[in-house]
């Protein structure tokens, strides 16, 4: 359980270190999708199951949607 | 444990913090605010852990089991959903901010009295 | 201010801040302490006071219910600043429903696509009344499946058509479930305040631990929080989609052709 911890510790550090790195928009929802995921997985190993679910949901699906449709009204209106 | 727990806390708001400050486009400075609110997610969740304990539900599990602490977990469920609610505002106020002045640079947004 | 400057002004403020930081986390107990006497107490308690087998769901709408309330109305309001900063200007008028930027060919939803998202539909939105029923006894709650029921309400978009979506959940009808899930709250909390004399008080039949109809009050505040949860987000949603897809700006004095 600690080296599942400790992994997944590590690997939203560095999710989050790509996501502020990356420049465009466009590919940041995807990476920002992915932390959701692996924030969960976090929040899972400290026996955390409605934070985790909690996370998931909101993470992966409805922070990303909302990137990609404010994305295409900008892009939508430059013409 | 305590020094990989805490510090990605203190890395993930010093990483954002670092995305905010030196953004060049509105809508990845939204992201990165979003990067942060997730590291005070990590730190509310790290404090409540306890080793060996099991997670705060007792559905078929006996009463006396020790188990993480609640409070945070409860603080830090609502906190994730309000949460991306505000990010979507700040996405409605840059959609706006593109369609008023064409652009997405922070450093552009001068004067508020034009 | 050059942008020179103000990155110099961050590192020097940010080095403050990580002394500040550090300072604080070393006072931090271990990762893993045995834990404050609250979490303790209420581990113990939540069963046999309230016959909730979901601690963090006790804490959330009785134990601390109040939080709960509080948080409900920053996300009304943040639905309703949403819907109000996306709403149709003065310089723009609702063109039909063309999911396509500017000279770009948006190729027809595949079929896959649509016939996937249309059979997960049912289940998803099952999925989301399970999470919202089930909130008291098992990991879940109001603002999980609310969540959740949004994502049912999306793959309807997906499946089909914009102007599908906007018929079957006319805005109207969506406000009027956020309305009543937040009113919900309120009068069930109000309830409580004539029954058991503190607002938000545990009233109603405590039933059997582990049944669905047990714990007084709080599938109740599961649900109307669920609902307007769900609600919330299907309104954002509709703002986002309605600006990106129907709304065209008009075009500058003099310019010939359509858009």
């Amino acid at each position: 359980m600690n080296v599942l911890l400790g992994t997944a510790l590590i690997l939203v550090a560095a999710a989050g270190t790509v996501v502020v790195v990356l420049r465009d928009p466009l590919r940041q929802a995807l990476a920002v999708s992915m932390f959701g995921i692996l924030l969960g997985i976090v929040f899972f190993a400290v026996q955390a199951p409605d934070v985790a679910l909690s996370e998931i949901v909101v993470g992966a699906v409805a922070l990303p949607l909302m990137i990609l449709l404010a994305l295409a009204k900008i892009r939508g209106g430059v013409q | 444990m305590s020094v990989l727990a805490y510090g990605v806390a203190a890395w993930l708001l010093f990483v954002g913090l670092w995305g905010i400050v030196q953004s060049r486009n509105l809508v990845h400075l939204v992201i990165c605010l979003a990067v942060v609110q997730a590291a005070t997610y990590v730190l509310l969740v790290a404090i409540g852990y306890r080793v060996g304990a099991v997670a705060p539900v007792f559905a078929g599990v006996r009463l006396g089991t020790v188990a993480v602490d609640p409070v945070v977990q409860a603080l830090c469920l609502t906190d994730v959903v309000v949460g991306t609610t505000v990010t979507a505002l700040l996405l409605a106020l840059v959609v706006q901010i593109h369609k008023r002045t064409g652009s997405l640079d922070p450093d552009s947004l001068r004067d508020l009295g034009e | 201010m050059t942008r020179r400057t103000r990155l110099r002004l961050f590192l020097v403020s940010a080095a403050v801040l990580a002394v500040v930081v550090l300072a604080g986390f070393g006072e931090l107990p271990a990762f893993g302490h045995p834990g404050a006497t609250f979490g303790t107490v209420l581990n113990a308690l939540s069963v046999p006071q309230r016959h909730i087998t979901d601690v963090v769901t006790a804490v959330n709408f009785t134990y601390r219910g109040v939080d709960t309330l509080a948080e409900e109305f920053i996300f009304f309001a943040a639905v309703t600043a949403v819907v109000l900063l996306l709403a149709p200007g003065d310089d723009e008028h609702a063109d039909h429903a063309s999911d396509a930027a500017t000279g770009r060919w948006v190729p027809q939803t595949s079929d896959a696509v649509r016939v996937l998202a249309l059979a997960l539909v049912g289940p998803t939105i099952l999925f989301g009344l399970y999470i919202v029923a089930h909130g008291h006894l098992t990991p879940g709650g109001g603002f999980q499946g609310g969540v959740v029921l949004a994502t049912g309400v999306l793959l309807v978009y997906l499946a089909g058509e914009y102007t599908h979506l906007h018929g079957l959940y006319p805005d109207t009808v969506v406000e009027g479930i956020e309305l009543g899930g937040a009113s919900a709250f309120v009068v069930i909390g109000l309830i409580g305040l004539a029954v058991g004399g503190t607002f938000l008080a545990t009233w109603g039949p405590l039933g059997q631990v582990g049944q669905l109809n047990s714990a007084g009050d709080v599938p109740l505040l599961n649900v109307s929080v669920g609902a307007e949860i769900g609600a919330g987000f299907v309104l954002i949603l509709s703002a986002f989609l309605r600006q990106t897809i129907v709304l065209r700006r008009h075009p500058p004095s003099n310019a010939s052709g359509s858009a």
